[in-house]
């Protein structure tokens, strides 16, 4: 085991790809000699070449065609998208490229063993243009897997799981923690199986879900929670596409609440979904509404940033109306 | 012609390839470096208070850049970009524009916003995201803007105002307008998707946008020839049927001059027109960027002989126009002018909470309403972890 940071956990897990199979390449904006603006991609180009870890233009689409026309032929391209508001120009080639080459084409073709990274979220003081928690719009679509890692250790196993993928995976990663999350991580090789929920804290009175940066938000609030007596069940979804309904139902089943936590708007957001679908699995075990703590619906901002966040307090505030409903 | 349509196609009857670079543009140079022109070169005519006027202006985006990167090193300021080494590419394209041409800009053309007469003040307001920012504290650093003096207000996606800006120009054609549009970017967002899109649309619609591209060797890391090979972004231009010229960006006689003549032709023939502007990003991208990690202080140091002030400064003394010495004294004034204004704004208040809601729609949606009232009631409970808005609660 060694102590990484998350971007070396996913410096490493890129290496490992590399040296394992041919056919893993990187490139995006930045990411050859440079490293990446983030660094993830540092020293690649020096050990693997520049055929096998390139900069690119700036041209978001055509990074996704290009990964697209890539995976097609077999090769399995992990291309950066330099953060996950930037993703948009790249969204016809994601969502109705990548996401529909082997339904529409019967499986003649497909795009499995793409992996698009982006750095998401907020936390950064970098307003609405660096901040965007996008996965709803991509689970919105049949075809791709979302991934989001809380630490390192996950980074690399849910990484490398990901480059092994039969499936076109957006992968995206908090930038918050690139640096501030550190801990132990083994150095081989080793997946984390994809579609699957961490029960990261055991609990009898209340199930709290959230994902990536969110995570040690979650867990702040369940502390004061905890200080008042009440025993929380934590689970990080990890997976947002497919995600793991049975680990959250039967955790509901158990504590008969459920607080749902994700950084992105309220509206439309993928609470939304989980709401849905554990009150229909759970109906007759809840004991109270399911509460979502989101952002707000609107853009998200610079200088109120605080007020905006679907902070620790906010969290703490809703265990506490769910438990005393 | 390719066109099918045109009957004047040449035909050959032997296959022969165009290659990829075979159209060279020349670049055009007015200003010597020692403030003489070359040989041949006609100067632009510009009056006096104008030519200080740019002048002046270029100063004051040096002055400005040096003293907010050095805020943002001290932590007062969270995010910085200057415009080192690229003063006269903005200014002189500015200055040869009507007040009222629409500035449609990228993120590093400060000088274009200082020419325009966006006050120091203005500038503070928005670096420090307080309540008299105009965009109400909601974007990052140097997200400027002012309907005002026909500004608009910067988006940080790449490229994203290039095929704007020729909806926009086309739009004041079609209101008979006789203004134009002029839309910046650096030959990294000539990568981008929109801008093919927006040459293509201006072209084939005729709109008069001039688009000004700031070819400055880099795209955060990523050197000029990684982005593009061929003949730099003006071929681009001509491949999109519109007249194009390449012009010497440290040489701001140069910029003017083209830019000027873009904006006549741009307008008696309602098309659109390139400029590029070849000059080099002296400093880092950003204050996120260190470009100690992709290029050498050797390269670097070749560059900042060619500076686009001091050219110009010598231009202005032998013209008699200038005086060295006031010119120093008016430097330093500036620099404890900047420093004032920069203790102003930073005392100013962040905007107050109604603004987390306002201007997602022209009035908030009732879900937004009720999101602000629970948050209102929230923060009454916690005070002490909202300090910017608690004490602020109607």
């Amino acid at each position: 085991m060694a102590k990484m940071n998350m971007l070396q956990a996913i410096n490493n897990a890129l290496d490992l790809a590399m040296a394992k199979d041919d056919s893993v390449v990187c490139f995006g904006e930045d990411v050859g000699h440079f490293g990446g603006v983030f660094r993830a991609t540092s020293k690649l180009q020096e050990k693997y070449g520049k055929a096998r870890c390139f900069n690119t233009p700036l041209t978001e689409q055509g990074i996704a065609g290009f990964a697209n026309g890539m995976a097609a032929q077999g090769m399995k391209p992990v291309a950066e998208i330099q953060f996950a508001d930037y993703i948009f120009p790249a969204f016809d080639q994601i969502v109705n490229e990548t996401a529909k080459f082997r339904y529409r084409s019967g499986d003649e073709f497909n795009v499995g063993g793409l992996v698009l990274r982006s750095p998401y979220g907020g936390g950064i003081a970098g307003g609405h243009y660096h901040s965007q928690s996008p996965e709803a719009y991509f689970a919105h679509t049949p075809g791709l897997k979302v991934i989001i890692p809380r630490n390192p250790y996950q980074a690399k196993g849910l990484l490398l799981a990901s480059i092994a993928s039969p499936d076109p995976v957006i992968f995206f990663e908090p930038k918050k923690l690139y640096r501030a999350s550190t801990g132990e991580v083994p150095e081989e090789y080793y997946e984390i199986e994809l579609g699957k929920a961490e029960v990261t804290q055991q609990g009898k009175d209340i199930t709290v879900l959230a994902w990536g940066a969110q995570m040690e938000i979650v867990q702040k609030a369940v502390d004061m929670a905890a200080k008042e007596g009440i025993s929380c069940e934590v689970i990080d979804l990890r997976s947002i596409l497919p995600w793991d309904a049975e680990t959250v139902a039967q955790s509901v089943m158990k504590t008969g609440r459920l607080v749902i936590n994700h950084e992105a708007p309220l509206t439309g957001g993928f609470a939304g979904e989980i709401a849905a679908t554990i009150q229909k699995m759970c109906f007759l075990h809840l004991e109270s509404p399911i509460e979502r703590v989101c952002g707000l619906d609107t853009p998200y901002p610079l200088a109120l940033e605080k007020e905006y966040v679907a902070d620790h307090l906010k969290t703490y505030e809703a265990i506490k109306r769910a438990i005393n409903f | 012609m390719t066109n099918p349509n045109n009957a004047t196609i040449t035909t050959v009857h032997t296959a022969e390839f165009t290659a990829g670079d075979a159209l060279k543009i020349p670049t055009l140079r007015i200003l010597r470096d020692d403030g003489s022109l070359y040989d041949g070169a006609t100067e632009p005519e510009l009056d006096k208070t104008t030519a200080l006027k740019m002048y002046d202006t270029m100063v004051f985006v040096r002055v400005l850049d040096e003293r907010m990167l050095a805020a943002q090193r001290q932590g007062r300021i969270s995010f910085y970009m200057q415009c080192l080494g690229e003063e006269a590419t903005t200014v002189g394209s500015a200055a040869a524009l009507d007040d009222k041409d629409m500035i449609m800009a990228q993120y590093r053309e400060q000088g274009a916003l200082r020419y325009r007469g966006f006050s120091l003040e203005q500038f503070m307001n928005q670096l420090f995201s307080n309540e008299k920012d105009l965009g109400k504290g909601r974007q990052m650093p140097v997200h400027y803007g002012s309907k005002d003096i026909h500004y608009m207000t910067i988006s940080s996606p790449l490229g994203t105002q290039i095929p704007q800006a020729s909806g926009y120009a086309y739009a004041q054609k079609l209101r008979g307008l006789k203004n134009t549009t002029i839309c910046y970017f650096g030959e990294g967002a000539a990568s981008e998707g929109d801008f093919h899109a927006g040459l293509n649309m201006a072209a084939v619609h005729k709109a008069p946008v001039i688009f000004f591209c700031r070819n400055n060797g880099y795209a955060i890391s990523t050197p000029a020839n990684e982005q593009f090979v061929g003949d730099g972004i003006a071929s681009r231009g001509v491949g999109y049927g519109m007249k194009a010229i390449r012009v010497d960006g440290t040489d701001i006689l140069a910029v003017y001059q083209a830019t000027k003549m873009a904006r006549d032709y741009a307008l008696e023939h309602n098309e659109p027109i390139l400029i590029e502007a070849m000059a080099y990003r002296l400093g880092a991208h950003s204050s996120s960027d260190d470009p100690s990690g992709y290029r050498s202080k050797e390269e670097e140091e070749k560059w900042r002989h060619n500076d686009p002030i001091s050219r110009y400064r010598l231009w202005l003394i032998a013209k008699g126009w200038l005086n060295e010495a006031e010119d120093k004294s008016t430097i330093d004034a500036l620099r404890s002018e900047i420093l004032e204004a920069l203790k102003v704004a930073e005392k100013v208040a962040k905007p107050g909470i109604e603004h987390l809601i306002s201007d997602v729609y022209k009035e908030p949606i009732p879900a937004l309403q009720q999101q602000l009232d629970e948050l209102k009631a929230h923060i009454r409970k916690y005070p002490d972890a909202y300090p910017i808005t608690a004490g602020r609660l109607d």
